[in-house]
């Protein structure tokens, strides 16, 4: 999968569309392509824009109920727009047995919003994850793309400040 | 190949990567150059050695010496005083909790001292982005074998006369279900690999997928050679990115080397494999959800027969195994069936990978022979319980599995056994609890969990596990009422009979082994309002009477 990075709330949205029309053309007609097609579209956007699935459904010929339907199935997906960075705080069983509900709560408290939602400022989205297997190193949390292993509410401070 | 005085395996497992390893491989890089010692020392990145919670760590052979929990300055240490001066740097040693000396050999750490690795045979040991590493460790001689001097027929006898059982949970016949695939009819045949490892404490897959992903791909090519396929896929989770990096540059590299494409070992034979990214959704992992959501939909499940092997991918015949069951197979054609037997029990053959984490001193991953005792998974590889404290329950098998009590520590791990006491050996998953955690709310953990995962296509599953999960957290809020547990049972056992997919059917089990191990805690939960790991914080602490 290409572009892993976070390249969420971009400043001109209009100037992705040409980008995730050139994407759908090397699908055209392939249903079995819509996941692909929606990571890579969630990859440019930070989200899916309705616009953007409408032009999915058009392009690989999926209903555009389908498109919806696959879109809110998977976590991965999301219909809003996300914070320039998303940490996700691991709840896997390992995190949990050594205190990841902590580290959410702190985290909340911190940053002033729920599980689920984006700073105002729109610099951090704040997100459960179910394990992403460094279990060993519990409690983990991610931001973008990074792990943080052992991580403690002292440690949560340190992180976030390298993160603008 | 030309040949080192000494090698410097750095760790790059992704629990080493978050504890920061790639900083100490490039101070051993440039203190190798500073003393002028390039011709003389190989640095190599490698997937997981397995004791994630020593990272980051790195290995020096020939001699095997593991240094731990490193700083840049510390590599720079070992650089001068082991690599250039020839001496031990002591204090960087691994040292034993008992008796607090230092252990310099790895083959010496209880950790290591009791695996048997085989799934494991070259994760930690060589460069998975380069593939002359593997090939150097045998890599591609079993699909050579397989293409110039085997039969189809007799590639099934052996993985049969192995008694290798799926690793991804279910524990059925590998062998057999090559056969089924093999005799399936189709215009086309597909080969998948289930590489949704979703379980929550599960990472053996990802481990051998970042370590030693060749290994994946030569047996995905023995397959399709058996059963007739010439395409495969690979459907990895989102949630790995480095697995999915190395498992995409390792297809590359066995296309250029042409192990995978057109006439492979020029007999004709045509294999390729691509990779399918999920999106977050547990239930995926179940063979058929998994399947639907390769071909772009949502991953519900359905009902089984027509099994894959006949039903499948996009409606062809298609062979679907877990990536630790794949592992396998290159070592069971280059060894052999009755090597791979002598390992194990009697209807469990092999070995199992476990990922080790929770309340243990030394966690990671390990593979042991199947038959191990849980006491010895615990105790000796986990070196105990962390603190001090009293080890109270093991959990197997994630979500799906059960909680293991103090009483049956002594339980040989193998299928059979870990069924007839409620639990399931399951993907590997091994997470060890301590007096800190409250049963009644890990029982609503993993409820939680799989209520939220439920794809909501069958209604068993759909609405009970939502009424499962209201029940605990009321009991957990200290508004349990007298007949909640049998409620409860009874709830479970409805769920376990009807639920269309394994997702449904197994979600009770950790709800039935709490209860039916820690039967007092729920009591005390409900009739004393009282949680003795002080978790539930509604909840008294202490007992206003003692309970005897």
């Amino acid at each position: 999968m290409e572009n892993q990075g976070c390249s969420c709330a971009p400043i001109n949205e209009e100037d992705l569309y040409p980008k995730i029309e050139e994407i759908i053309n090397q699908h055209r007609g392939n249903q079995n392509a819509l996941i692909m097609v929606l990571h890579k579209a969630q990859n440019l956007f930070g989200y899916l824009p309705g616009r953007v699935q409408e032009m999915v459904s058009l392009g690989l010929g999926v209903p555009l109920s389908e498109v919806y339907g696959v879109a809110t199935f998977y976590a991965f997906f999301s219909m809003v727009p996300k914070g320039r960075h998303e940490i996700k705080v691991c709840l896997g069983t390992a995190c949990y047995v050594r205190g990841g509900q902590k580290i959410v709560e702190y985290l909340e408290k911190g940053l002033g919003v729920r599980v689920g939602d984006t700073t105002k400022d729109r610099r951090f989205s704040l997100n459960e994850v179910r394990c992403v297997g460094a279990c060993s190193l519990a409690p983990a949390v991610l931001v973008n793309d990074d792990v943080y292993a052992q991580v403690d509410p002292a440690k949560v401070d340190e992180i976030l400040v390298k993160y603008e | 190949m030309k040949s080192w005085r000494a090698q410097v395996l750095v760790c790059a497992g992704a629990g080493c990567v978050s504890s920061g390893c790639r900083k100490i491989r490039d101070a051993i890089v440039a203190g190798v150059e500073n003393h002028g010692l390039k011709q003389e020392v190989k640095v190599i990145e490698t997937g997981c050695i397995g004791s994630c919670n020593l990272g980051p760590l790195v290995l020096i052979n020939p001699e095997g010496v593991l240094y731990q929990k490193l700083t840049p300055e510390d590599a720079r240490d070992i650089v001068a005083e082991h690599l250039a001066g020839g001496k031990l740097v002591e204090r960087l040693l691994y040292k034993d909790p008992l008796t607090g000396r230092p252990v310099a050999r790895l083959e010496e750490i209880d950790f290591f001292k009791y695996q048997q690795k085989i799934v494991l045979r070259n994760c930690g040991l060589i460069d998975p982005m380069n593939i002359e590493e593997y090939v150097a460790r045998e890599g591609y001689q079993a699909l050579h074998k397989v293409l110039t001097s085997m039969t189809p027929e007799k590639v099934v006898d052996e993985i049969i006369d192995s008694g290798l059982r799926g690793r991804g949970g279910a524990g059925f016949s590998t062998g057999l279900k090559w056969k089924f695939a093999r005799q399936a009819q189709g215009a086309l045949k597909y080969v998948v690999c289930n590489a949704d490892e979703g379980d929550p404490g599960a990472f053996m897959d990802r481990s051998v997928l970042e370590g030693d992903p060749h290994s994946v791909i030569e047996a995905m090519a023995i397959a399709g050679y058996t059963i007739g396929s010439s395409q495969g896929y690979v459907y990895i989770r989102a949630e790995y990115p480095l697995a999915i990096e190395r498992l995409e540059w390792a297809i590359r590299q066995a296309r250029e080397r042409k192990y995978l494409g057109r006439n492979i070992f020029g007999t004709g034979f045509d294999f390729d494999v691509e990779i399918r990214i999920g999106a977050g959704a547990f239930v995926c992992g179940e063979e058929t959800a998994l399947l639907t959501s390769i071909e772009g939909r949502r991953g519900e499940p359905r009902p089984r027969p027509p099994f894959p092997a006949v039903k499948g991918l996009f409606g062809f015949p298609t062979l679907i195994n877990n990536v630790e069951t794949y592992a396998n197979i290159p070592a069971i054609i280059l060894k052999g069936a009755q090597w791979f037997a002598s390992f194990g029990t009697e209807k469990s053959k092999g070995t199992k990978v476990f990922a080790l984490a929770g309340s243990v001193i030394n966690t990671g991953l390990v593979e042991v022979p199947m038959g191990t005792t849980l006491r010895d998974l615990v105790f000796k590889i986990g070196g105990g319980i962390m603190d001090k404290k009293q080890f109270k329950a093991a959990q197997t098998g994630g979500p799906s599995g059960g909680c293991i009590p103090a009483e049956h520590l002594d339980i040989p791990i193998d299928y059979e056994s870990l069924t007839r006491i409620g639990a399931i050996v399951g993907s590997g998953g091994l997470i060890i609890t301590d007096e800190n955690t409250c049963i009644v709310d890990f029982a609503r953990f993993f409820m939680d969990f799989t209520q939220s995962e439920s794809c909501g296509k069958c209604p068993p599953c759909r609405i009970g596990t939502k009424r499962i999960l209201e029940i605990l957290i009321r009991i957990t809020q200290g508004r349990g009422r007298e007949d909640d547990i049998d409620r409860l049972v009874e709830l479970c056992n409805n769920i376990k009979d009807t639920a269309l997919c394994g997702l449904g059917q197994t979600a009770p089990n950790p709800v039935l082994t709490t209860i039916k191990y820690f039967r007092d805690e729920y009591l005390e939960h409900i009739n004393d309002k009282h949680c003795r790991a002080g978790v539930c914080r509604r909840l008294k602490k202490q007992a206003a009477v003692k309970i005897s």
